[in-house]
């Protein structure tokens, strides 16, 4: 009988994000850390280590620096991290070590808050993050203004796609350990070959069309422009594409948490 | 919707099936304001199975659920912001501290910050927790941490209160402490479901017991009628009984087990069989007690071990 068959979410879901940013503001001068050093080493490495050896790489016509070429590349990885691992390990052991969605769901909250709840906490470490490498790489002088400001927003819907594919995962893992498989077949091919520290071109053309499909490719392209101060259609195409992700995963990551969790 | 809720909980043929394997099978029970009733069975009885459908946590398989005069299926929101939960494992949130466990909690049933705030005050005196209110939970001992689980099902003035097994796993001292806790709210009107194996907590604490095994109900009534009924008022356990004494009583009227090393029978008020089995049958492995509630569980049970 009564399997639930609609999407039961109501505003509530923001007291499932309300009590992992009480979580957050305990330990917030840790969480910010991460983002604030995370783009000084990339840079140092990167930008100055591998500069002498890389040179200029083009980019639609252009000749970008490579610092300049990688910064986007740090902001969309962030992006993805964020989210992508705070809706694995975080909200595994949130799920099942500390039994904490089960205690939510003897208050009214409906899983599918709960659900919701965490994956647009992961958006908004995304997006805390972002805004707080955007910082460090504005000190730098290496983005575009007023343009790089959209790179906020675009950092939330990232975080939802990539959260949302995340509690997918976290929906159908049999164990924390078992994360290192979508992490080693989706999460590190998409780190090295989504035009993050070479461009799509570099690659082989069945791999360049594989890439293509990489939610990441997308992203890295588009903050890509917004960093370099244009408003194009790669934005808007990115902007879709991402959206398409979170509509097919975030309905797809409360199916398999309700299938994990009600019974 | 009912002008006057005759039953806070009503339930009719309820059904629980995980698969194929049927953990709920056709329970009907009510459950009246201000009344503590318990559901007391062995390991795998279903008592968390039955209560987690009563809550909302899991969807009910067949039959009919009411609570507070509410169907479960289509006013689960309503309902669940009317009860209070104490699950069987201790979910505390390990990442608050005490306090912030009572308000973070309060907040999933919107419950305003200065109301939240005044209640978790109040809860944490009423549980003698306020030295400790800036603790992190992993540093409570267990009681404390059931007496935190207790508190927070009481954030939102809960009309009923679930409790799973409220104090499995408890030093003595503890679960005096949390009967004392319970009997407080009873006293208040609070209206209680529990689920126990332990029968000094249900003999202590409920009106009314429903004693279930393998997803049924066994029997049902107040705990001093259950014991009149299935134990009858006196025991007498023999060790080492004699094949005299084992053909004599299988020849007598009178209710009994025997294990092999060990006869019990069961009298009622007034029969002077047990001064004969004294006189005859009894050397010095002889006891004689009142019957109990474990007796009864005992025997409609079975003494074999569960999982
Ligand atoms: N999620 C589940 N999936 C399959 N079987 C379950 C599940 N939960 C409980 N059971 C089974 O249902 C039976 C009743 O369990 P439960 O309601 O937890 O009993 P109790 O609380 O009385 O110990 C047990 O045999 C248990 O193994
Ligand atoms: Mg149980």
């Amino acid at each position: 009988m009564s399997k639930m068959p609609s999407f039961q979410i109501s505003r509530r879901f923001l007291r499932v994000w309300q009590r992992n940013y009480v979580v957050y503001q305990k330990t917030w001068k840790i969480n910010f850390l991460t983002p604030l050093l995370e783009p000084l080493f990339y840079l140092l490495a990167f930008g100055y280590g591998m500069s002498a050896l890389v040179g200029k790489v083009p980019f639609e016509g252009e000749e970008l620096s490579y610092v300049i070429f990688i910064t986007p590349s740090l902001l969309a990885i962030a992006m993805m991290y964020n989210a992508f691992f705070e809706n694995t390990y975080a909200s595994f052991v949130r799920m099942y070590y500390q039994k904490t969605f089960d205690a939510m769901l003897a208050t009214p909250l409906s899983l599918h808050e709960v659900i919701t709840g965490e994956i647009i906490w992961g958006a908004t470490k995304s997006l805390i993050a972002t805004a707080i490498m955007l910082g460090v790489v504005t000190a730098f002088g290496l983005v575009h203004y007023p343009q790089a400001l959209f790179v906020l927003p675009l950092s939330f819907l990232a975080g939802i796609a990539f959260g949302s594919i995340g509690m997918f995962f976290t929906g159908v893992t049999p164990s924390i350990e078992a994360f290192n498989l979508p992490i080693f077949l989706f999460v590190t091919p998409m780190f090295l070959f989504s035009g993050t520290f070479f461009p799509v071109a570099g690659l082989p053309g069945w791999a360049q069309k594989l890439a293509m499909v990489f939610p990441l490719t997308h992203l890295v392209n588009a903050t890509r422009h917004l960093c370099l101060g244009s408003m194009n259609a790669d934005v808007f195409w990115g902007v879709l594409y991402l959206a398409v992700f979170s509509v097919v995963f975030f309905p797809l990551a409360l199916v398999v948490m309700q299938r994990r969790l009600i019974r | 919707m009912n002008k006057v809720m005759l039953h806070v909980i009503e339930t009719r043929n309820l059904r629980k099936a995980y698969g194929d394997f049927v953990a709920v099978d056709d329970v009907s029970f009510h459950l009246l304001p201000g009344e503590c009733l318990g559901l007391l069975g062995p390991n795998g009885a279903g008592k968390t199975s039955t209560v987690r459908m009563i809550y909302g946590f899991s969807p009910m398989t067949d039959g009919e659920l009411q609570v507070f005069g509410l169907d479960i299926r289509t006013d689960w929101r309503a309902i669940k912001a009317r009860i209070g939960v104490c699950q069987q494992e201790n979910n505390l949130d390990p990442d608050l501290t005490v306090i912030q466990n009572l308000q973070v909690f309060a907040r999933y049933f919107d419950i305003p910050k200065a109301a939240a705030k005044a209640k978790a005050g109040e809860l944490l005196h009423f549980i003698a927790l306020q030295q400790r209110q800036k603790d992190t939970v992993t540093n409570l001992s267990g009681g404390m941490m059931r007496r935190l689980v207790l508190a927070r099902a009481l954030i939102n003035d809960p009309e009923l209160l679930i409790l799973d097994e409220p104090t499995t796993g408890l030093d003595p001292q503890s679960r005096h402490q949390v009967w004392e806790r319970l009997e407080e709210l009873r006293a208040n009107g609070l209206s209680i479901l529990l689920t126990t194996h332990n029968m000094d907590e249900a003999s202590h604490l409920c009106d009314r017991l429903i004693i279930m095994d393998h997803g049924k109900i066994l029997v049902q009534g107040k705990p001093s009628w259950l014991v009149r009924e299935y134990a009858g008022r006196d025991v007498v356990e023999v060790v080492n009984p004699s094949d005299e004494l084992r053909s004599f009583v299988r020849t007598q009227p009178f209710m009994h087990d025997d294990l092999g090393r060990r006869i019990i029978i069961y009298g009622q008020e007034g029969e002077e069989l047990f001064e004969r089995i004294g006189r005859h049958f009894c050397k010095d492995d002889c006891i004689m007690r009142m019957a109990t509630l474990e007796d009864v569980f005992l025997r409609l049970t079975g003494r074999e071990l569960r999982e």
